[in-house]
């Protein structure tokens, strides 16, 4: 084993697991700020109590995206310090921007929101939500566009030391792909937080509603939490597939390799089909025996927009690299083992193809769950089956899985790759995955980090599922006294009117 | 002043507002292990830092960020030269993040317990090891010509790493102590500024001694006046502390951290990171910056962004003044 899987191990897992909590944050915070504001426009206590359960279940998780986060600031420097001392110039700002202007603001006033129930006024307290909310979105898009520039280095020259320059930090900030990826990925984060809405309000509507009056306060209050989670999720799939077939397109221009292997097209097609299964080896690199069952056309219209096109295969696309940048690696000790080799500029088919088909498949299951659950819920109905809850939890797992193997697909795609080489962009901004690794780190340490990193996540997973787990299933009692309930006469808790309670109190307090 | 000097000046001025804000969310969560009697009271010291301490964690957030933005050379050196201190700190401030969140969401005094550890490990572990990092840039690494450490984890511990751990973790105590003299009432209010009192000078002795080894291993004329006000205002911080004068020492204790900041940073410049094998090995502020572009970008948004930051987060502070008291705390509400 060499320091370089160890360090693409740490970055694998540590990413995936942060981006497990970053889509439920996005999409939670943005869903309770709407509740929040219609709440604060019709005084209906329902909104409240949907404010509060929903936003008790995002502070859970959010904790979560905190410190997983922190530990992808630092792990450039850590693993990656031949990496970031190359795109250090450019990869930087847009990091630097991400902390001083969204985490500033998100961890604020999300700080504001948790104690200030009683604090600030409900206008300013309404607008702190709000503030942490778009500071969550504003943080995707900066490191997006730094993520997007590894997939599509634009906007930068060589320096006199040979590593890019940055020259203009406008087109970092509207690179194409970053364009693409942003809705794409918000979308996705708003996927996720409509789908545990359905998921947990069905579990509710079907264990305590079955036999309650349609007219019944909690009632309501998971109806309506399911419906809103159902149009979100509806909308938002629709948001993906469009701005998913935008990223095609690009990728299809800048990183033709990974279209290749998304589709294990192994020989150019005229016009290409869109595979939707394949049976046989797939980490054969000459696709010996690989035979798919395709749609005929359709991959060229999801790179170019027409039914006729070319799409370059496999076969092609390796000398075409080969040619332009090198078939072996240099020769270099802190390369390793991979020092002088061939450089094998395939991504790992099985996991390129699965994984884009994967993201695809959840999504679609994902999003046929938020139509049923819309359709089965209509004007106030309940189906009556007992499958109907266990079934809409089950569907909270789909989008998670859609975005990690969104991730997983695009990071692996780009491989051998760590910055993928713009092909209309300036020569030699480029980096092999296998020079980014840190050369002063010795296997032990960075074996160390990621077994501790790795047992400290899955200590933790435990206890946020304990809780997360916890907290839905008690529902609204278990955030506030329930709104429609009259407060015990010597009670001094749970109510949000300030003037009613006794003011030495806090309203909330750890 | 150029581009360069300009940012390095801006890293010790987050550095500087990283520790002296977190240094006291780090004090109360060791004063939670060592100076609580029972659970009411510990909940009082969480929730004196409660609506806070993310955001004041982000200042360290940006200061990495920013070295990367403006130094990739220091950043990729430091994080990958002190890597197992900073993995130390990763892993305490993960579970010091959680913990505080979760602590009170199950309604046993084991689950409490459990936390309220994670909670004071989380707390001693940062300040011990940003110290130790501190100082390690601040006297140097054994790095080579590319700026990757040569040698072991071991050869980071020398004397003056091992006392800028001290001086941070004491500093953040007595710092602690002192934020809750200011911020609680009734009984902790005073039994934390007897402990200020008793322990204040023990707390700050491994900062002078870091401070008089840095000046006499490579400090100037300047810095050693700097190095002077340093002492005044300790010693003012903790008479006035003894006086009853919290809040004016709480001020003080911030000049003091400041001055020592000055000092260790000051002694460094024009370096950020001095090798220990050879001096041509040294990472300069010229040489570790990034381009003249990257900074000036950068400084535009850090002129907006940064006093932006300053007043929202100054509002907050003011918006939870009040002192707490173990009269206020709610009682627990969980299913
Ligand atoms: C598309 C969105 C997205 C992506 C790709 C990433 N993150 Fe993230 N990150 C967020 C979206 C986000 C967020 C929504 O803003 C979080 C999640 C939960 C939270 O607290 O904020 C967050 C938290 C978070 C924090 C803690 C912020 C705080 O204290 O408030 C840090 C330091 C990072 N992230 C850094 C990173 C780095 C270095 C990444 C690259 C590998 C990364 N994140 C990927
Ligand atoms: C802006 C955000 C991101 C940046 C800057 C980034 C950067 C990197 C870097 C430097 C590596 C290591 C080199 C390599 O092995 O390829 C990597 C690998 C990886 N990243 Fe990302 N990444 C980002 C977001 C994500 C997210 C959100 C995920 C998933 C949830 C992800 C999934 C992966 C995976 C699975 C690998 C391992 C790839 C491999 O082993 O080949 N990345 N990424
Ligand atoms: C019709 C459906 C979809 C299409 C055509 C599509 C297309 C794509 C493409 C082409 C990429 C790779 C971009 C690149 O590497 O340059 C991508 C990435 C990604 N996809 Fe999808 N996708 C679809 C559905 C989904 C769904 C349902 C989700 C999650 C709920 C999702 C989440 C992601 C994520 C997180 C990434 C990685 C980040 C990024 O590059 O934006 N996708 N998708």
């Amino acid at each position: 084993m060499e320091i370089l899987d160890v360090a693409r191990w740490q970055f694998g897992i540590t990413t995936v697991y942060h981006f497990l909590m970053v889509p439920l944050t996005i999409g939670l915070a943005l869903l309770v700020a709407i509740m929040q504001t219609i709440w604060h426009r019709t005084g209906d206590p329902k909104y409240l109590a949907m404010t509060k359960f929903w936003g008790k279940l995002m502070l859970i998780n959010f904790a979560m995206g905190v410190v997983t986060g922190i530990v992808q600031e630092f792990q450039f420097g850590m693993n990656w310090s031949a990496y970031s001392r190359f795109v250090g110039d450019v990869f930087g700002a847009p990091l630097a921007m991400e902390g001083l202007v969204a985490f500033f603001v998100e961890s604020t006033f999300l700080g504001l929101w948790i104690f200030g129930w009683d604090r600030v006024s409900k206008r300013v307290h309404l607008a702190s939500i709000w503030a942490a909310a778009l500071a969550t979105v504003a943080s995707a898009y900066f490191i997006l566009a730094a993520n997007s520039w590894m997939q599509h280095p634009v906007g930068v020259e060589i320096g006199p030391d040979g590593d890019p320059q940055l020259n203009s930090i406008w087109a970092l900030l509207t690179n194409s792909t970053v364009l693409a990826a942003f809705p794409h990925t918000l979308a996705g984060s708003l996927a996720v937080a409509g789908t545990v809405l359905i998921g947990i309000s069905a579990w509710h509507l079907a264990r305590r509603h079955r036999h309650s009056p349609v007219d019944d306060p909690d009632r309501q209050v998971w109806h309506t939490s399911l419906r809103f989670g159902g149009w979100v999720g509806v909308a938002a799939f629709a948001a993906v597939a469009v701005s998913g077939d935008f990223q095609a397109k690009l990728m299809f221009d800048q990183q033709p390799m990974k279209m290749a292997a998304a589709e294990a097209l192994c020989e150019s097609e005229e016009p290409a089909g869109f595979s939707i299964f394949a049976i046989g080896d797939l980490s054969d690199p000459h696709c010996g025996n690989v035979s798919s069952v395709t749609v005929p056309a359709l991959l060229s219209f999801l790179a170019e927009g027409d039914f006729e096109s070319e799409v370059q295969g496999i076969e092609e696309l390796v000398p075409a690299y080969q040619e332009k940048y090198g078939s072996h690696y240099p020769v270099d000790e802190r390369l390793g083992e991979l020092s002088g080799m061939p450089i094998d500029y395939v991504p790992s088919l099985p996991v390129t193809y699965w994984g884009f088909r994967l993201m695809i498949g959840f999504g679609v299951v994902a999003a046929l769950g938020a139509a049923a659950g819309l359709w089965l819920t209509r004007g106030g109905r309940l189906p009556k089956g007992r499958w109907f809850a266990p079934v809409a939890l089950a569907s909270i797992a789909t989008p998670f899985l859609a975005n990690s193997f969104g991730w997983i697909f695009t990071e692996m795609g780009r491989q051998p790759f760590v910055v993928v080489p713009n092909p209309t962009g300036v020569d030699g901004v480029f980096m092999y995955t296998a020079s980014a690794v840190s050369p002063g780190v010795s296997l032990g340490e960075a074996l160390f980090s990621l077994v501790a990193l790795t047992l400290v996540y899955a200590a933790l997973a435990v206890v946020e599922l304990f809780l997360l787990i916890k907290y839905a299933r008690a529902g609204v009692e278990g955030v506030m006294r329930p709104p429609w309930q009259d407060p015990p006469a010597d009670s001094d808790e749970g109510s949000t009117e300030p003037e009613k309670k006794d003011p030495d109190v806090l309203a909330f307090a750890y | 002043m150029d581009l360069p000097t300009f940012w390095f000046l801006l890293i010790a001025v987050l550095w500087l507002g990283y520790f002296f804000l977190e240094g006291f969310d780090f004090g109360v969560g060791m004063l939670l292990g060592l100076g609580t009697k029972d659970e009411r009271e510990r909940r009082v010291l969480i929730n004196t830092i409660g609506p806070i301490w993310d955001g004041n964690e982000v200042w360290v957030i940006v200061a990495i960020g920013a070295t990367f933005a403006a130094f990739p050379d220091w950043y990729a050196s430091l994080l990958s030269g002190a890597y197992l201190p900073v993995l130390f700190v990763l892993l305490a401030l993960i579970g010091r993040g959680v913990a505080f969140e979760y602590r009170g969401k199950v309604d046993s005094a084991r689950w409490r317990r459990n936390w309220d550890r994670v909670i004071a490990i989380g707390s001693w572990v940062p300040p011990l090891g940003w110290g130790f990092i501190i100082t390690a840039t601040v006297t140097g690494l054994p790095i080579d010509i590319n700026g990757d450490l040569r040698g072991g984890p071991i050869d980071l511990i020398r004397p003056e790493t091992v006392l800028g751990a001290l001086a941070l973790a004491g500093f953040s105590l007595l710092h602690g102590a002192v934020f809750l003299a200011l911020k609680t009432d009734g009984d902790i209010r005073w039994r934390m500024q007897r402990f200020a009192t008793r322990y204040g000078a023990l707390l700050l002795l491994p900062g002078a001694g870091l401070l008089w080894s840095v000046q006499i291993g490579q400090g100037s004329t300047w810095t050693a006046a700097v190095a002077g006000i340093a002492t005044l205002a300790s010693v003012a911080a903790l008479l006035l502390v003894r006086r009853g004068q919290v809040g004016r020492s709480f001020a003080l204790l911030g000049v003091m951290l400041a001055s020592v900041l000055v000092v260790l940073f000051g002694s460094l410049y024009p370096n950020v990171m001095p090798s220990t094998i050879d001096p041509l090995f040294d990472l300069t502020v010229a040489g570790a910056a990034s381009s003249p572009y990257t900074l000036t970008v950068m400084s535009w948004v850090a002129a907006f962004g940064t006093p932006a930051v300053l007043l929202y987060q100054g509002w907050t502070y003011w918006v939870f003044r009040r002192r707490i008291s173990t009269a206020q705390i709610p009682p627990v509400r969980v299913p």
